[in-house]
Parts: structure tokens; C-alpha cells; sequence
């Protein structure tokens, strides 16, 4: 459920960019509203939620504990995530902080008995319909005193982002990072390759890597949603924005049996030859290993695939990281320039057994990651992730981190990912994910009883 | 139970026809159960009974109520979340996943019946051999037994990994370009981790198929020998009849192992893309983000319907041998 909100968010990015740092005047007050009926369909379940802590006595505190629930547990992120503790420690009176990093996939997996059970008080989570999806639930404390003291800091486009279905603020958000096609400047300019314009570029271009040996498109699908952001961004490309958003929300009465699915199939079965061999055994790192060896000439993935670069590799392979926005395919959609940038949020549990007491910590601690200064201490560990706040020291950003900002700004929509725009039970293993395998395992076939699967199985599930 | 005391037991009030022979007795000797007697059986007999009902009933019969229901395990369960049969309706016709899981399972069995189990069997009886080293063996075959099965897990996906796990260097399949993705093609992956799998079981089987071997009477074999029998008619004619307990507890044994196969499978891919099994599809529906609480208590429910198998075979045969 990414929405044009993203789309205002990136002309947002522009200004930021531009060091203007005003507010756009692009985003209409009809945005904001067609932004917060987006989650309409969770809405009715939302009555109960309450149960929260509103009252902005004094807001924030300084000494004292509090504790903060993380996934990030990639080295780069990791290291990142302690960095900001440590700061915001020693920048609030010593308040000591408790920081529980659980797996990445075991934290989401788990997330909703996480929620329910003793939580820490703050924790790390994503915007968009996977952040509304909890917050419907009264499972997440609004923090409207702490975003309305830091809000002069984001351009407008991030208030939608992190706004619940009852318009309440939930989440702060601290970093985003597009989705791209990488590759390595230094291999690109020995054989002399040049970026694609369109679609029939790409595939010349792949099967001239492949007949110089290297493996055109490094793909590795072993965890099942890195598949997703090639679906997105074909999706995307040949039916626009509003399929999209529409098809991974069920809304519109769009279904997946739809010929314009088909389609998107179809397209990708052209690419699929010039994948990794034994693709589905192999993780996203083992991918951007082959590209950053030597081994492929092309990655679709998101920007963090330099914190993979930074950490398996140097510092000279991260500077020859490159990358160029998916090519067009001629369809009358590719004016948008639709892109996946998803964006990363703190947000306050609501049924942490400490929250009482550490309200005025947690939220000083939210108060904290706003800030630009943070949000670049996180930056500088984990290079894939791209600071939200106006006040982020853009000056420091090298020319990867620019162009990034740049790819998003030029986007005309933007979506958050597979998996945070549409439900997470669809998007799971035994649901897209698996699906998606499934066709990628015969990329020939005929798809209709696919989507047929596709479309039995969403309906399948309950009303959120 | 049939005897005597019996015919006595229905007069004495509702009480279970032990405790009405033991009080029939007691009215007769005088003494025998005192008050702190009877306090202390009940305590004996409460504790685990209350243990039994709230740990396994309870949940039990309250996943049989959730199957009824579309809960997703967040806030009250309301009359608005009771929808009938459609979860099982669902599962059985358009669920694509449950009959491949259904399948796996099957094929998990069959695969440990028939070929871990009695290869376990028969490094058993090798071992019973006293031959040198038998000792070492041992230890060998029982090592990943200790091992959880998710180091298992961990240890056999550095052995499959497609570009640099063991096989596919070790053959030399990634300079050849010819790479077989073990854990990858859905047409392979469950044997590969079967193998996994029986790498653990065979060591398990064994363990307890030697103790029972050690504990069958030598005269038996040496009697056997004298009368001429070969080796392999007195194993299959003279110590597998008196092994028969531990025969049922090994079937037993088997046939758990399979319907509660899960972690490897989860642990190399979360059970998706050919590794489906009933246990997966449990846990991904009901405990993961996605919350469908009542559709992951239908499969489990079907879970539990096709598990009461073995346990009655288990259990029947046990009281018979009491008996």
C-alpha cells in the first residue's frame, strides 16, 4: 500500500536535494487524505485499538533506562544501530538502554507475539502497510507530541508515511533505500558495456555478458522475497502504479488472474535464462557475492547491497559500486519511473511492561533518531541506508548515496516493497514467495493456473 | 482387572474399581489407607492429570475451537470470527500447499522406514559384534544424535550450497558450470535433506536397537548355533521374535519422527519451494507475521486426527504387553 504519498515523498527527496529544504507544494491536501484511506480495509478492525499511552506530560527525560527491540542484525546495521545507543547514552544524561537484536527474519516472523507479549519500548519496523497493519491493532503507542516537535525536520512526503489509519503519528523514519540494477563500474568499462535504455538493451546486453562468460544477472531467491522487487518493478513498468497498488491490495477488484499479470510473466520468463545458476539456493549475500567477485554484471536489489560490498569486501569495491533505475519497456507507464524505496521506522511498542515507566526515555530516544546527525552515524555503518532528515550532512554523502537520492527524487511514484505494500500472510513463504518460485522454477509455462492459486489463496484469507 | 474385587467395586460409590478393591480390602484388614494415604494417591494422581489436561487437553481442544475460526491472534475472540468448516473446506480444495505437504510427510515416512530405519537397525547389529573399535563406532554414529537439528541443519546446508558448499566442489561441478542446487530445485531438495535427516535418525535407531540387543540372552544364540542355524536365520528367526517390544518402539519411534519433521526443512528454507511439510505449513500460517491462527489450527488438528494412528498402536500394544 505505498502510494502516491511516495510519490510526493520523492519530489519531497528533490528539495531536500536541492538544499532548498522546503516544504512541496505538490502534495495536495486530497494526497493526504486518499494516503489515510488507504488502509480503509483494516479500518473496521481498528476500533480496537486504544489502549495506548497519549498524555505529553513534559514528553521526553533524560537519565534513567529504557530498552530497544532490533533486527538489525547485519554486521554493517548492527554496528550502526549500537553506534546510535551509544550516542543517544552519553547525549541524554546516561540513560542506559537495553538493546535486544533478534535475527531479521525471526524478529518479522514473530512480530505480532512480540507485540502481544512483553515487548521491549521501542523497536525497529518499516512504514507503510506493514506499520498501519499493527498500529490498526492497537498493538503501537502514537508518538503525535514527539513528531510534532520533529516534524520541521522531514519534508511532507514522510507525515503520510508514518501516519496509522486513524491519522495518528507512529513512527519515526530514519532511512530509505532505493531498489536498482547494480553493477561494477570497473568490469562495465573493460568490456565496454554500456547502461540499457529499454528492454531489448538489457537483453542484448545479457546475452553479450553471457558469451564474455560472466553471468548476466546475479539472482538468488533462497529466502523468496528478493524475488518480489523483479515482480514489483515489471509490474510497475508494464501496468503502472495504480495496477500495482491496487493488484497487491485486492482493491479495485483487481485480481491475480488478470492478463496483465500474465504479462508480467511473461516479460520476466525473457530474463530469466541469464539468471544465477541454482539461483534458488542461494542467498541475497551469495548474489551480491558474485557481483562484487566479478562473477555477474548485473544486481536488481536494493541499495543495501553496498553494505554487503562495504563488509565482504573494500573500500575500493564499494567506490566501483554503480547502478542505473530498471530500463523501460515501452509501455505507457514508463514515464512514471516507478520505483520500490522502502522506508525503515522506530516506533514505540504499546505493551512493554516498562513503557509506563520509560515514556519519557523512549520518546527522547525517538526525538534522538530524527535528528540528521544520527541518522548519519547509522549512514556511515551501513551505507545502504539513506538518511530521512532534512538536517543529514549531505555534503558527506559520496557519489553512490547522491545518485540514490537522485534515482528516488527523479520517480514520479514510488512503492514500498512486495512485501510492505500488500498483506504479510500473502506475502510469505507459503504464499507469494513460494508462488513466485514456483514460476521461476519453469519460467516457460503457462501461468493461468498459477494465478489461479494466487488469487484462491488471497481469498482465502480473513478480512484484516 | 477381572477378578474378584470386581464385582465388589460397583457397590462402592463411583469410586475407580482399584481404589474400591483397596478400600473393599481396607474395611476387611481394618487399617492400610490412612487419610494421609489417600491425601498423598490423590496428590499422586492430581498432579499429573491436572499437568495433562491444562498442557495437552487444553491446548488441544483449544485448537480444535480456533480451527472453527478466521482469529488472527490479535485482541478478543468474538461470534464474528466463527466461520464453520471453511478452513478445512479451504485447505482440502484450494489450498495448494497442504496436499504436497501431505505428500512430503508420506514420502518422510517412507523414506525412514525403509531406509534409515533399518539401515540403523543393521549397524546396530553390526556393532553388537564385539567387533575392535566398537566403541568408536558408536560414538561416531551416535555424535549427531547430540546435535540439535538445527546445527544439523546448519552443518548439511555448508554441504549443499549451490556455488561453495562441499558436493558441488568436491565433484567439481562449479568449475564445470553444471551445478546442482540441492536445496533449491523442488524436485530434489526433499531427498537432499532426507539424507540430512537420516544421518541423525540412523545413530538414534541404533542406539536404541543396540540396547536392545545387548539385553537378548546369549544362551539364545548359542543355542541357535549349536542347532545350526546360520546368522542370518538366527537374527531373523530367533532375535527379532524376542526383540518385539523394541521393535513396536522403533515403528513407534519412526513414525513420529516423520509426522513431526520440521526443523531441518524449516531451517534451509522456512518449507517452501518443495519442502512443505504439515508442521511448516503450521507454524508459517499461525505463528509467523502472517497470524492466520484458525487456518494453521486446521492443519493441526489434521496433524493431531493422523498422529492418534501410531500412538493407539503404541499405546495398545504397550498395555497388552502389560496385560
Amino acid at each position: 500500500m505505498g502510494d502516491s504519498r511516495e510519490a510526493k515523498r520523492v519530489q519531497n527527496l528533490l528539495a531536500l536535494q536541492d538544499e532548498a529544504l522546503r516544504l512541496n507544494p505538490n502534495l495536495t491536501r486530497r494526497d493526504v487524505l486518499k494516503i489515510a484511506g488507504y488502509g480503509s480495509l483494516a479500518a473496521f478492525i481498528a476500533a480496537c485499538g486504544g489502549g495506548a499511552t497519549n498524555t505529553p506530560t513534559g514528553i521526553t527525560a533524560t537519565g534513567g533506562t529504557m530498552s530497544l527491540g532490533s533486527y538489525n542484525t547485519d554486521p554493517g546495521s548492527k554496528a550502526g544501530t549500537q553506534a546510535i545507543v551509544d550516542a543517544f547514552t552519553s547525549a541524554n544524561g546516561g540513560t542506559k538502554v537495553k538493546l535486544n537484536t533478534v535475527d531479521h527474519g525471526t524478529f518479522q516472523n514473530t512480530i505480532s507475539q512480540y507485540l502481544q507479549g512483553t515487548p521491549e519500548d521501542a523497536f525497529t519496523w518499516f512504514s507503510g502497510h506493514r506499520m498501519r497493519f499493527f498500529a490498526a491493532k492497537g498493538l503501537a503507542t502514537p508518538i503525535d507530541d514527539v513528531w510534532s516537535a520533529v516534524k520541521s525536520n522531514y519534508t511532507s512526503g514522510f507525515e503520510a508515511s508514518i501516519k496509522g489509519n486513524d491519522g495518528k503519528a507512529y513512527a519515526i523514519p530514519t532511512d530509505y533505500y532505493p531498489w536498482a540494477v547494480f553493477y561494477r563500474k570497473d568490469v562495465w568499462a573493460a568490456k565496454g558495456y554500456n547502461v540499457p535504455k529499454n528492454w531489448d538493451d538489457l537483453k542484448a546486453l545479457c546475452a553479450k555478458m553471457k558469451s564474455d562468460g560472466l553471468i548476466p544477472i546475479a539472482f538468488a531467491d533462497k529466502d523468496g522475497w528478493p524475488a518480489q522487487g523483479t515482480f514489483d518493478i515489471l509490474n510497475l513498468r508494464l501496468n503502472g502504479y495504480d495496477f500495482h497498488v491496487n493488484l497487491l491490495t485486492g482493491q479495485n477488484g483487481q485480481k491475480w488472474t488478470d492478463p496483465k499479470v500474465t504479462a508480467v510473466f511473461k516479460k520476466w520468463s525473457e530474463i530469466t535464462q541469464y539468471y544465477s545458476p541454482a539461483f534458488a539456493g542461494l542467498t541475497w549475500e551469495k548474489g551480491a557475492d558474485q557481483l562484487l567477485r566479478k562473477q555477474a554484471g548485473m544486481y536488481l536489489l536494493g541499495l543495501f547491497v553496498s553494505d554487503e560490498f562495504k563488509a565482504s569486501g573494500s573500500q575500493a569495491d564499494v567506490d566501483q559500486l554503480d547502478f542505473f533505475a530498471f530500463p523501460h519497456v515501452g509501455s505507457s507507464f514508463d514515464a512514471e519511473e516507478a520505483l520500490d524505496a522502502p522506508i525503515d521506522v522506530y516506533m514505540l511498542t504499546a505493551k512493554s511492561p516498562t513503557l509506563q515507566n520509560d515514556l519519557g526515555q523512549a520518546k527522547a530516544f525517538l526525538e534522538f533518531v530524527s535528528k540528521g546527525s544520527t541518522q548519519v552515524t547509522y549512514w556511515k555503518n551501513a551505507p545502504g541506508s539513506i538518511p530521512t532528515a532534512n538536517d543529514a550532512d549531505t555534503s558527506q554523502y559520496p557519489a553512490l548515496t547522491k545518485k540514490a537520492v537522485q534515482i528516488v527524487s527523479g520517480a514520479k511514484k514510488i512503492t514500498q516493497y512486495f512485501d510492505r505494500d500488500s498483506r504479510p500472510d500473502f506475502a510469505g513463504p507459503n504464499g507469494m514467495q513460494g508462488f513466485l518460485l514456483k514460476f521461476l522454477s519453469n519460467p516457460s509455462q503457462d501461468t493461468t493456473n498459477l494465478q489461479k492459486d494466487m488469487q484462491n489463496f488471497w481469498d482465502s484469507l480473513p478480512p484484516e | 482387572m477381572a477378578n474378584p474385587t470386581t464385582s465388589v467395586a460397583p457397590a462402592r460409590s463411583q469410586q475407580a474399581p482399584e481404589a474400591g478393591a483397596l478400600v473393599a480390602r481396607r474395611k476387611r484388614r481394618y487399617t492400610l489407607l490412612t487419610r494421609h494415604d489417600k491425601i498423598l494417591l490423590a496428590f499422586m494422581v492430581g498432579v499429573p492429570l491436572t499437568l495433562d489436561l491444562v498442557l495437552i487437553w487444553g491446548p488441544t481442544v483449544a485448537s480444535v475451537v480456533l480451527s472453527f475460526t478466521n482469529w488472527s491472534g490479535i485482541g478478543p475472540i468474538t461470534d464474528k470470527n466463527f466461520i464453520g468448516f471453511k478452513n478445512y473446506q479451504f485447505m482440502f480444495t484450494g489450498y495448494t500447499l497442504f496436499w504436497p505437504a501431505f505428500l512430503h510427510n508420506l514420502t518422510w515416512l517412507a523414506w525412514l522406514t525403509f531406509i534409515a530405519t533399518p539401515l540403523g537397525m543393521f549397524f546396530a547389529v553390526l556393532l553388537d559384534r564385539e567387533m575392535r573399535g566398537t566403541r568408536i563406532y558408536q560414538s561416531v554414529f551416535f555424535l549427531p544424535v547430540v546435535l540439535s537439528l538445527v546445527v544439523v541443519g546448519f552443518i548439511w546446508e555448508l554441504q549443499y550450497a549451490p556455488t561453495d558448499g562441499f558436493i558441488n566442489n568436491a565433484f567439481g561441478l562449479v568449475n564445470s558450470g553444471h551445478l546442482i542446487d540441492w536445496l533449491g530445485n523442488p524436485r530434489i531438495n526433499l531427498f537432499a535433506i532426507l539424507v540430512a535427516t537420516s544421518w541423525r535418525h540412523i545413530g538414534y535407531i541404533m542406539i536404541l536397537y543396540l540396547a536392545g540387543l545387548k539385553s537378548v540372552d546369549p544362551s539364545l544364540r548359542e543355542a541357535a548355533r549349536v542347532d545350526g542355524a546360520t546368522e542370518v536365520q538366527t537374527f531373523f528367526s530367533v532375535i527379532l521374535p524376542v526383540m518385539a517390544p523394541i521393535n513396536v518402539i522403533i515403528v513407534v519411534v519412526t513414525a513420529i519422527e516423520a509426522l513431526r519433521a520440521f526443523d531441518i526443512a524449516f531451517i534451509i528454507n522456512q518449507g517452501k519451494n518443495g519442502l512443505e511439510l504439515l508442521s511448516i505449513l503450521i507454524t508459517n500460517n499461525s505463528i509467523s507475521e502472517a497470524s492466520l491462527v484458525g487456518f494453521g489450527s486446521a492443519i493441526a488438528v489434521i496433524l493431531l486426527v493422523i498422529s492418534i494412528g501410531p500412538i493407539v498402536l503404541f499405546l495398545s500394544r504397550t498395555m497388552r504387553t502389560l496385560a
